[in-house]
């Protein structure tokens, strides 16, 4: 592991030249698996993500199906490449409490009464990991879900906000991750209700309002991309 | 190699066309579908490739790191491979450990691998007796449309020829590249009513009665070979597919590895 760089930020400007309000460049594909019902590759900076919906689909096994509504199943996954050391593959307690968050932080959207007895599996797969692969997996989970012809009542979109050098910062990298104070993934439907909240850390009040400012103002720059995205991909159908 | 169920008049369809020669797509029995690599597309790891044959799409990331060396090779390194049936690839894909298929088409590639001798592994000592590089190849598959290994294989060795020892990581001098001898190349051909095809697609794969995988290395000889299924071979489909694999092997080599 490098060392401790002497200061995160210097005159406003953090290590990749960011602002503190400015997200990482995203890249973002809808619909590049054929296999799928609905995909979404997405990458915010140095994270790369592979989302995948299946379903409504019949439930195996049988019991764990609900008479009245669907059940949703979301399962994130770091691939053995994605971080420095090469990590063993399957899932680990980490993986398994963010796969738990994240799919609450998607389930208030889903109109799940449509589809009673089945299930709706979401796969995320990172393939390369540079801090908020959470947000970027709910990120594209949600496109992914949509591309998938889910309905929905909206989508979510997710960032994380944190403190470094005492400074609030939208979007940390890994390196600021690993120096900063404080980290907050947080998710919202684009009426800003919030669907995931975590953090770990250290806030005051002030710098907690703050904080939430940013990624609210984060949520919304990412919404309008993943609604571009989508968008984009039915441009040139013609209405039927 | 697919538990996917197929409609029995798809199946129907499929062998009416092989009877006539043709295949669905309309390609010829030994035409691949359209093959891409890309190289170099995941920085934390030490080599990767994704390869794509038709929809098929796997990704292959190389991750190298000291180990303890095998009590008979106390002067080589150590090469472990894995494949990963992601359950985005599929709707039969179920998350948890490698299954029959993952684990079979796991150790074809590293036979390839390893056999074709691609990797000099005495350059991969640190220390003999004590201290080698050990080389993981993971393999992920990302979408699943048929002939996994061809792909897998594929993608494996492109990984591989993009692969740095982090030597810098584990202060061990500068980072270099890994030193590769041999390019592997996985052709696999299916048997559909007696007709051989090669690049065998999903559908074409459900009802072949026997698949068949040879690897071979540039100077045209075998280095590993593997038949799956129940359905027989005669020795004439035996040769005949050995024929064609080797002038297949060497165009797919020529124009997606010995140019990188």
């Amino acid at each position: 592991m490098s060392n401790k760089p002497k200061k995160l930020i210097e005159k406003g400007k953090r290590l990749d030249g960011r602002k503190v309000d400015e997200l990482r460049p995203i890249k973002i594909e809808v619909g590049i698996l054929k296999r799928a019902d609905g995909s979404c590759y997405m990458e915010l900076g140095g994270s790369k993500v592979i989302a995948a919906v299946y379903g409504p689909r019949a439930v195996h096994p049988r019991h764990l199906q609900e008479a009245t509504q669907v059940i949703i199943r979301y399962r994130y996954d770091m691939a053995s490449f994605s971080v420095k050391e090469r990590k063993r593959p399957g899932p680990d307690r980490r993986s398994i409490e963010i796969s738990k968050v994240s799919r609450e932080a998607l389930e208030p959207v889903i109109l799940k009464e449509y589809f009673p007895r089945s299930v709706i599996d979401i796969f995320v797969e990172i393939l390369q990991a540079d801090a908020g692969t959470r947000t970027v997996g709910i990120n594209a989970s949600s496109v992914a879900l949509a591309d998938a012809g889910i309905p929905m009542r909206g989508i979510v979109s997710s960032c994380a906000v944190g403190k470094v050098d005492g400074e609030v910062v939208l979007d940390l990298t890994g390196e600021e991750d690993n120096y900063g104070e404080a980290d907050m993934p947080i998710a919202m439907t684009q009426e800003g209700k919030i669907t995931l909240l975590q953090m770990d850390g250290n806030f005051t009040k002030e710098e907690f309002t703050r904080a939430i400012e940013l990624a609210k103002k984060g949520c919304k720059e990412i919404y309008e991309i993943q609604r571009n995205a989508l968008i984009s991909k039915y441009e040139g159908v013609n209405n039927v | 190699m697919s538990d996917d169920i197929i409609a029995e008049i798809k199946r129907d369809y499929i062998y009416n066309l092989a009877k006539k020669g043709k295949r669905v797509d309309g390609r010829a029995f030994d035409e691949y579908r359209q093959i891409e690599v890309e190289t170099g597309i995941i920085d934390s790891a030490e080599g990767s490739a994704k390869a794509k044959i038709g929809d098929t799409q796997v990704i292959v990331g190389i991750k190298m790191q000291p180990g303890k060396p095998f009590p008979d090779t106390p002067d080589q390194g150590a090469i472990i491979t894995n494949v990963e049936f992601a359950p985005i690839a599929s709707p039969s894909f179920e998350p948890g450990p490698p299954n029959e298929n993952a684990t079979e088409l796991a150790r074809v590639v590293d036979r390839g691998v390893r056999e074709s001798g691609a990797i000099d592994l005495s350059k991969l000592c640190i220390k003999e007796g004590e201290d080698i590089w050990m080389v993981f190849i993971d393999v992920y598959v990302l979408d699943h449309d048929g002939n996994l290994m061809d792909a897998s294989a594929l993608g494996a060795i492109a990984a591989l020829l993009n692969t740095n020892f982090p030597n810098e990581r584990y202060e061990l001098g500068k980072d270099a590249p890994l030193p590769i001898i041999d390019l592997p190349v996985a052709i696999t051909a299916a048997e559909i009513d007696g007709e051989i095809i090669l690049d065998p697609s999903l559908d074409e794969e459900s009802i072949a009665s026997t698949i068949i995988t040879m690897i071979t290395g540039k100077d045209d000889s075998l280095a590993g070979m593997q038949k799956s299924g129940t359905g027989p071979l005669t020795f004439d489909q035996l040769f005949h597919i050995s024929d064609i694999v080797s002038k297949k092997a060497k165009d797919i080599r020529k124009k997606y590895l010995e140019t990188s």
